[in-house]
């Protein structure tokens, strides 16, 4: 309990720590959203001016952190400079997105790296072990922006799905099971593009978990007890493999948000990603930051449940912690 | 002739528990007093959980007792400072039941030997691979073995290089944690002649810790038998052998393996 | 009355990856009858733990049965296809392994650990499994059965996860057990216990065990043949009072007076020298055409270096591998 209660009260300052360091970061950097219209000589310096004032951008440091803070509890999280409404509600409708995309690719991933990386482990050295070697590390090697431009051009030279974005034109007019179908006709170039980028280093993980444990003692006896060899891997070897490959779920679920981004930039899909490049290039402070913050505390959580589905996996953890 | 060693009234207590649950004290160790004389064995015999090890341990200055005093050589060792119990140690040395665990598997067999000469920084390199050396021969390892790992031996042949290694500082006191239990049985009578030997040449002292009565009847003048942290009956081996006085040495008497056999077989063949 | 097992001049080797061959078993061959305990007695590296893998074929990658034939209840072991396999080990034949603190799965509770076992073999559902499972627990620890069927492996001490180990082997009811060092590491009175757990075993369930040991003491009473294995041949094979008590082959006397007596007529001999075997463990990589002991044997003779033995009767029950007996 008390180590549970102190890995709390950890996230919660590392996450007040990021949202200093980030608005520190982001407001002592030269320049600033008005910038561009300062160049601007048809804009009267006076109106940037006042522009300044009405967003409070000439006011100290710690009273803009303070008003911030402020604005975070009421859910606006800022205001952002570009898009002229509140940041939370703009994050929240963008992160919706994007979790839908990286939710199902995560899922996708980790439903065939397990069985792969098992197979893997099961035929170590032999011929589907060695092939699946070879594929994986060609896989890592491609970049995650040439893997995404290459399902582009197919997909150009294909017609076979849309070439980016995450609805047609005319979706509103479509009826309910037909909006699905065309959600999911956009997402999967996506979703592909995640998964063939998350795959091979999942599998890689997964065989060399599983591999370890294959060598124990345990397994031999329980092969010794006539366990068929299928249950043996599945529910005796991925058991005792689960440690680490827990802890590599906890850092896939911190990468929910964050991950895709490249993805989404160049195929268009209205996430995270794109909001968040576009706020840094032009200097949109506080989506900036909420973005930021938002990463940050999947990032947490993330690890966090992975933690504590660590606890509740491996009983010697569990005596280890109350021992605390 | 003076005791080398003698304990009196030890006791160790380790705390237990968790934050909300309430803290749990477990007396290791519950008044213990023994005492041994020079060249001689004495044999500490118990079940798993008595309270040998951690005797052993606290004699060796690894563990500093909650209470109570160990009187070596006529010093009350528990009562040192660290710096000066770092003076007593190289004259107590341990030997170990798991020898693959004990030595470090990445150096030869002569660096082993030689590793505590070189953390006590006495003599030249030179002399101490003499000496490294002369110690390997004086356990029955060849020299051409020298320059092997300990994997490379057999169980038997580990415990002797353990034991050439607890031997490089000249210690008087020998402390041997069920440093027979994992091998075989020749290997143990093996070795069990080479501590002999020792102990008649060079005036070893041992603190031998077994639970197999019939090992220790065998080598030891004295047998100590230990119970739930206390010393439960102590007396000359053919003593206890012949009537024992307390449950627990009933018990462990009981429990020994025997056959019958040894004794229709004619001595020497 | 058929054997329940046999064993004919099995051989068993290890191929290393530098190519080095090292023969564990060297033509072993010994029968075991139904409700019979056999006591096979040897040191390290006399093959006794390749013995009793070669038995269920859990030999590692790297060891091959090179020759032989294996029999239990007439069903040839060594042609078994895998499906055959699986139902037989377990089911008909169990294995107690020797470390029960690396034996048991570390995150899985004590009886779901014995429940997949059940499952493995017996067409019982969940409900039917549950019980079974409590009842082969209930049978061998009689105080506290539930608090053990809930814990984990880590939770229970070095006797107690041996005993979880014994219901896995028991639970399915098989007609052999193969028992590898069982007690090696636990304190003289749970050691105890565990003989007696045998004994009572043998008695309620008709069981036959091979028991393998180094330690001579721990085959007094409880086996009903001894045979007793050096550099992978058995080189004495008789009743257990016979070859415990009087013992033929040179190395089995020199084994047995190794051991230092506890009873007190021979006190005067306290902390005298022990009597032991000369020489060193023998180099399995090589396989020598005469007797295996010859360089160690007090007794040797000529002949013995050059010509391997064979088992020579000398009573009805009693062999030994020996040129001394004129066979």
């Amino acid at each position: 309990m008390r180590y549970l209660v102190r890995r709390m009260l950890h996230a919660v300052f590392l996450l007040f720590g990021v949202s200093i360091l980030t608005f520190l970061f982001s407001t002592l950097a030269p320049g600033n959203y008005f910038d561009e219209m300062r160049l601007n000589p048809q804009i009267a310096p006076e109106t940037v001016a006042s522009l300044r004032t009405q967003y409070q951008l000439d006011r100290p440091l710690p009273v803009r952190y303070a008003r911030w803070l402020n604005s975070v509890a009421h859910g606006q999280m800022g205001f952002s400079f570009a898009y002229n409404s509140p940041v939370g509600p703009l994050l929240w409708v963008r992160a919706r997105n994007t979790l839908l995309l990286t939710l199902t690719a995560t899922l996708l991933a980790w439903a065939l790296a397990l069985p792969l990386g098992i197979w893997s482990a099961a035929s170590l050295g032999r011929l589907p072990d060695r092939a699946l070697s070879w594929t994986t590390a060609t896989l890592l090697v491609i970049p995650d922006l040439v893997l995404a431009l290459g399902l582009l051009i197919m997909a150009v030279r294909s017609g076979w799905f849309p070439t980016g974005g995450m609805v047609s034109v005319g979706f509103e007019s479509l009826s309910p099971l037909n909006k699905l179908r065309d959600i999911a006709t956009h997402m999967t170039l996506p979703v592909v593009a995640l998964v063939i980028s998350a795959l091979p280093m999942l599998v890689r993980h997964v065989r060399a978990a599983v591999a370890e444990v294959l060598d124990a003692p345990f397994l031999r006896a329980a092969t010794g007890h006539g366990i068929p060899r299928r249950r043996l891997l599945y529910r005796y070897a991925l058991r005792a493999a689960a440690n680490p490959l827990i802890s590599l779920l906890g850092f896939s679920l911190g990468t929910l948000v964050s991950g895709s981004l490249l993805v989404e930039v160049v195929m268009s899909w209205p996430g995270l990603g794109p909001l968040l490049l576009e706020a840094i290039l032009a200097r949109d402070l506080y989506v900036v930051i909420g973005g930021v913050l938002l990463s940050t505390i999947f990032l947490v959580g993330g690890n966090f449940l992975a933690d504590l589905l660590l606890l509740w996996a491996d009983p010697r953890i569990r005596t280890e912690a109350g021992a605390e | 002739m003076q005791a080398l060693l003698n304990v009196e009234n030890l006791m160790k207590r380790y705390v237990t528990g968790e934050f909300f649950a309430a803290r749990e004290s477990i007396a290791a160790l519950d008044g213990v007093s023994l005492s041994i004389q020079t060249a001689t064995t004495l044999a500490l015999v118990g079940e798993s959980g008595s309270g040998k090890s951690t005797l052993a341990l606290c004699v060796a200055c690894l563990e500093r007792p909650t209470s109570g005093s160990i009187w070596f050589d006529g010093r009350d060792v528990a009562a040192l400072g660290e710096k000066q119990q770092r003076a007593v140690r190289p004259q107590i040395q341990l030997v170990f039941q798991d020898p693959a665990n004990s030595l470090n598997s990445r150096l030869t067999a002569l660096e082993i030997v030689a590793e505590p000469l070189i953390i006590q920084r006495r003599f030249d390199k030179q002399a101490r691979s003499k000496r490294a050396c002369a110690l390997l021969e004086r356990v029955g390892i060849s020299a051409k073995k020298a320059g092997s790992r300990p994997d490379e031996f057999s169980g038997g042949q580990r415990q002797r290089l353990a034991i050439a290694r607890a031997l490089a500082l000249e210690p008087k006191l020998l402390i041997l944690d069920e440093a027979l239990s994992a091998l075989d049985c020749s290997v143990q009578a093996q070795i069990a002649n080479l501590l002999l030997e020792l102990q008649s040449s060079l005036g070893l002292t041992y603190l031998f810790i077994t639970h197999d009565f019939a090992m220790a009847a065998h080598l030891a003048d004295e047998i100590a038998v230990m119970d739930h942290g206390r010393i439960v009956e102590l007396g000359a081996a053919e003593k206890l052998l012949r009537s024992p006085e307390h449950e627990a040495t009933r018990c462990l008497l009981a429990a020994t393996p025997r056959f019958r056999g040894t004794a229709n077989l004619p001595a020497g063949l | 009355m058929t054997p329940l097992l046999q064993v004919q001049d099995l051989h068993v080797a290890y191929r290393s990856r530098t190519g080095e061959v090292c023969h564990a078993l060297v033509g072993l061959s010994f029968d075991l009858g139904p409700g019979e305990i056999l006591g096979v007695l040897g040191e390290s590296g006399s093959g006794k733990s390749t013995l009793a893998a070669s038995l269920l074929r859990l030999l590692p990658p790297n060891g091959i049965i090179t020759g032989g034939r294996i029999l239990f209840e007439g069903q040839d072991v060594l042609r078994a296809r895998p499906r055959e396999m699986e139902k037989l080990r377990g089911r008909r034949v169990s294995l107690i392994f020797q470390e029960p603190s690396v034996a048991l799965h570390p995150t899985m509770r004590v009886r779901d650990q014995v429940a997949e076992v059940l499952r493995a073999h017996e067409p019982l559902d969940f409900a039917a499994r549950g019980n079974r499972t409590r009842q082969v627990l209930a049978s061998l620890f009689p105080s506290e059965p539930d608090r053990i069927a809930n814990s984990y492996p880590h939770q229970l001490s070095g006797g107690q996860r041996q005993r979880v180990l014994v219901a896995q082997a028991i639970a399915c009811g098989p007609s052999l057990v193969l028992a590898d060092e069982p007690t090696a590491s636990l304190d003289p009175t749970t050691q105890q216990e565990i003989l007696t757990l045998f004994r009572t075993l043998r008695q309620a369930l008709g069981l036959s065990m091979v028991l393998i040991t180094h330690n001579p003491g721990l085959l007094a009473g409880l086996a009903d043949r001894v045979l007793v294995l050096y550099a992978g041949r058995a080189v004495e094979v008789g009743p257990a009072e016979s070859v415990l008590a009087s013992p033929q082959h040179p190395y089995t006397r020199a084994l047995l007076r190794c051991m230092p007596p506890l009873d007190q007529k021979s006190q005067a001999s306290r902390k005298a020298m022990l009597p032991v075997i000369s020489g060193e463990s023998p180099n399995l990589s090589v396989l020598v055409r005469g007797c295996p002991f010859e360089p160690r044997c007090p007794e040797k003779m000529e002949v013995c270096k050059s010509c391997d033995p064979a088992a020579v009767p000398l009573s009805e029950a009693h062999t030994v591998s020996c040129f001394k007996f004129p066979g």
